[in-house]
């Protein structure tokens, strides 16, 4: 996997001067347009959404478009509402106000066309289930008929079903330990696991909310890569939720952020500016050029500033 | 009633052994009722332990206990009080808010807990009512294989068939839904529906083994087998069948031993189920043991 092409956030060569004295852009006065006229033209359009829940508004006035094959994170403080726009365009909670459509249908219509990694699920040590039996559950989970191979014998798909788990197992680099009890392997290992699941069924958009959260940097940084990589060789979708923007930012298209019940949409060089996240969170909050072009966020409220030396290299290899 | 101590007593012989197990219609019967409901708990167990639900498998178990003693006070058949009772049971678990989230148990243990106190008090009360309190009351609780008639077992065969054709139909949606409920629910797997479904399943299945072990040593049948299974194997399909095979060992040689002598069923089923159990978990911590051994050696050579 070549990380070259995309080490480049947004594109600008200028990095910095696209706002300057420029009020932040605010994506929520410029709705775009639906892709209702010529089929789906965006894997995920949202115009003017708000979602409330237990009577309390989470966000509202929230416009994002985000293109097929664009790798989008959707970034904020706790408490800001990042799961619930994954779960609204899941269609589990649905909008208050505004509309959406989810690779040209209304939410939660796509069904088995979206790949979903919930937020950090552990699996219990004393779970005596494989993880190539999580993994095979996200092809045929939710097919009638018994997990039994004597059943399976009469169905022509079965060395398909595998064939299909093993490439997926392969991509994410798990083969080596699938036949392990998933509730013995590392918070990594299950990682990678899980983005298998959501991967095995071919989908075409890919929600993954905080799959490097309670990770080591190391582990952050080698996951970030496999994702970016799934986005750019397999053409698909990816929404990452997550805490922190550093170990990802060099591979974003887009970049959401959510605080204060607003939200922020734009390529990175455009929203991660010191001016913006500092109105945005309501706090000072700095960033950074390093010298090859890439940004670094510090002073985010909930983000160490630990990974200024990113980009000195292929991160996923550092020991 | 006849004879637990058999009629010629046991010998050196094992197929005249065999032959004698066989040549009682009581025992027939039993043996028949017996391997019906080992099939059935072993895999309705398999999810129970799974789903970690072997609480509410157990309450299920206990409130057939005052449904069977109710029904045969009110002059109906002891076996409809306890499917009757059971089921109600497994609706009235599925009712408590939080019960379809699948894995574990958080508040409504302390519902399930006082609701099985009560069932089992009420039961205590039908059985004083009925008269005879010391003989039936050693039966619903402790489980008996004397009686079992020929209509029991048909009751038994007809229940375990749907039973194990529903499960036959959802089960790889139920182990999707037990070990990942999030992902499950958003690729269209009704969770919640399946939950209860679940439920009244091992309602149906504490109801039967209640009938041979008795309300309180289900666990012999629902939980042993499944747990040794899983000890043995992370593979879900041979760890299902494991489970199963295990459960009908184990209630032939209970049912068989307890034959031959004068103690309860309950008793041999229990201790068979127990020593596969302890059998297999010490020999797993054992190989565990040498796998680390084997690990560091290196490390401490170089």
């Amino acid at each position: 996997m070549n990380d070259a092409a995309r080490s480049q956030p947004g594109g600008p060569t200028e990095p910095g001067a696209a706002t300057s004295g420029h009020a932040p852009p605010s994506p929520t006065t410029t709705p775009p347009s639906p892709a209702t006229s010529e089929g789906p033209t965006s894997a995920v359009c949202f115009r003017d959404a708000a979602v409330r829940l237990r009577a309390q508004t989470i966000w509202s006035g929230v416009s994002l478009e985000v293109a097929p094959g664009e790798f989008v994170a959707v970034v904020g403080p706790n408490g800001a509402g990042k799961s619930t726009l994954i779960k609204a365009i899941l269609g589990v909670h649905a909008l208050s106000h505004g509309e959406a459509s989810v690779l040209g249908l209304p939410p939660g219509q796509a069904g088995r066309r979206i790949g979903y990694l919930p937020q950090r699920r552990s699996f219990d040590a004393s779970l005596r289930v494989r993880g190539v039996d999580i993994v095979r559950l996200g092809l045929d989970g939710n097919r009638w008929g018994t997990p039994l191979p004597v059943a399976d014998r009469f169905r022509g798909s079965r060395r398909r079903d595998r064939e299909r788990v093993a490439e997926v197992l392969e991509l994410v680099g798990a083969t080596s330990y699938a036949t392990r009890p998933i509730g013995q392997t590392s918070g990594g290992e299950q990682q990678r696991l899980l983005i298998a699941q959501a991967l095995v069924h071919d989908p075409e958009l890919l929600l993954l909310d905080e799959p490097l959260d309670s990770l080591d940097l190391p582990n952050q940084a080698a996951i970030a890569a496999v994702i970016s990589g799934i986005c750019r060789d397999r053409g698909i979708t990816v929404l990452i939720v997550a805490h922190d923007v550093n170990p990802i930012l060099s591979y974003l298209d887009r970049v959401v952020y959510l605080a204060r019940g607003r939200a922020l949409s734009g390529p990175p060089s455009e929203v991660i500016t010191s001016e913006t996240l500092s109105q945005l969170y309501g706090t000072p909050i700095e960033v950074l050029h390093t010298s090859d072009g890439g940004l670094v966020v510090v002073g985010h409220p909930e983000a160490p500033a630990h990974h200024s030396d990113r980009h000195t290299g292929r991160t996923h290899e550092r020991p | 009633m006849i004879p637990s101590a058999g009629a010629t007593g046991l010998s050196w012989n094992v197929a005249d052994d065999v032959r004698q197990l066989f040549a009682q219609h009581f025992m027939v019967n039993a043996l028949a009722a017996g391997t019906i409901v080992a099939i059935l708990a072993g895999s309705v167990g398999w999810f129970m332990v799974l789903r970690r639900q072997s609480f509410a498998g157990h309450t299920l178990a206990v409130i057939s206990f005052p449904g069977a003693a109710g029904a045969t006070l009110l002059g109906v058949s002891a076996t409809a009080g306890y499917f009757a009772a059971s089921i109600a049971g497994a609706l009235v678990i599925a009712a408590v808010p939080g019960t379809g989230r699948g894995r574990g148990y958080t508040n409504q243990s302390a519902v399930i807990g006082t609701a099985q106190a009560f069932a089992l008090a009420c039961g205590v009360l039908f059985v004083s009512l009925y008269g005879g309190f010391l003989d039936s009351l050693n039966g619903y609780l402790f489980g008996t294989f004397l009686g079992v008639s020929d209509r029991q077992v048909l009751t038994l065969l007809a229940v375990a068939v749907v039973v194990l054709a529903t499960l036959a139909l959802v089960g790889r949606m139920l182990l999707f839904a037990t070990v990942d409920t999030d992902v499950a629910a958003t690729r269209g797997v009704p969770t919640r529906l399946l939950s209860i479904v679940f439920l009244v399943l091992l309602g149906c299945a504490a109801a039967e083994v209640s009938q041979i072990t008795g309300a309180l040593l289900v666990f012999a049948l629902l939980v042993m087998p499944a747990a040794t299974a899983q000890q043995l194997t992370a593979r879900p399909a041979v760890s299902l069948g494991l489970s199963v095979v295990l459960a009908l060992v184990i209630v032939w040689l209970g049912l068989g031993v307890a034959y031959f002598s004068v103690y309860p069923v309950g008793f041999y089923v229990t201790t068979f189920g127990f020593a596969g159990y302890v059998l297999a978990a010490s020999g797993r911590a054992l190989i565990t043991w040498a796998g680390t051994r084997r690990r560091a050696t290196p490390a401490v050579t170089r």
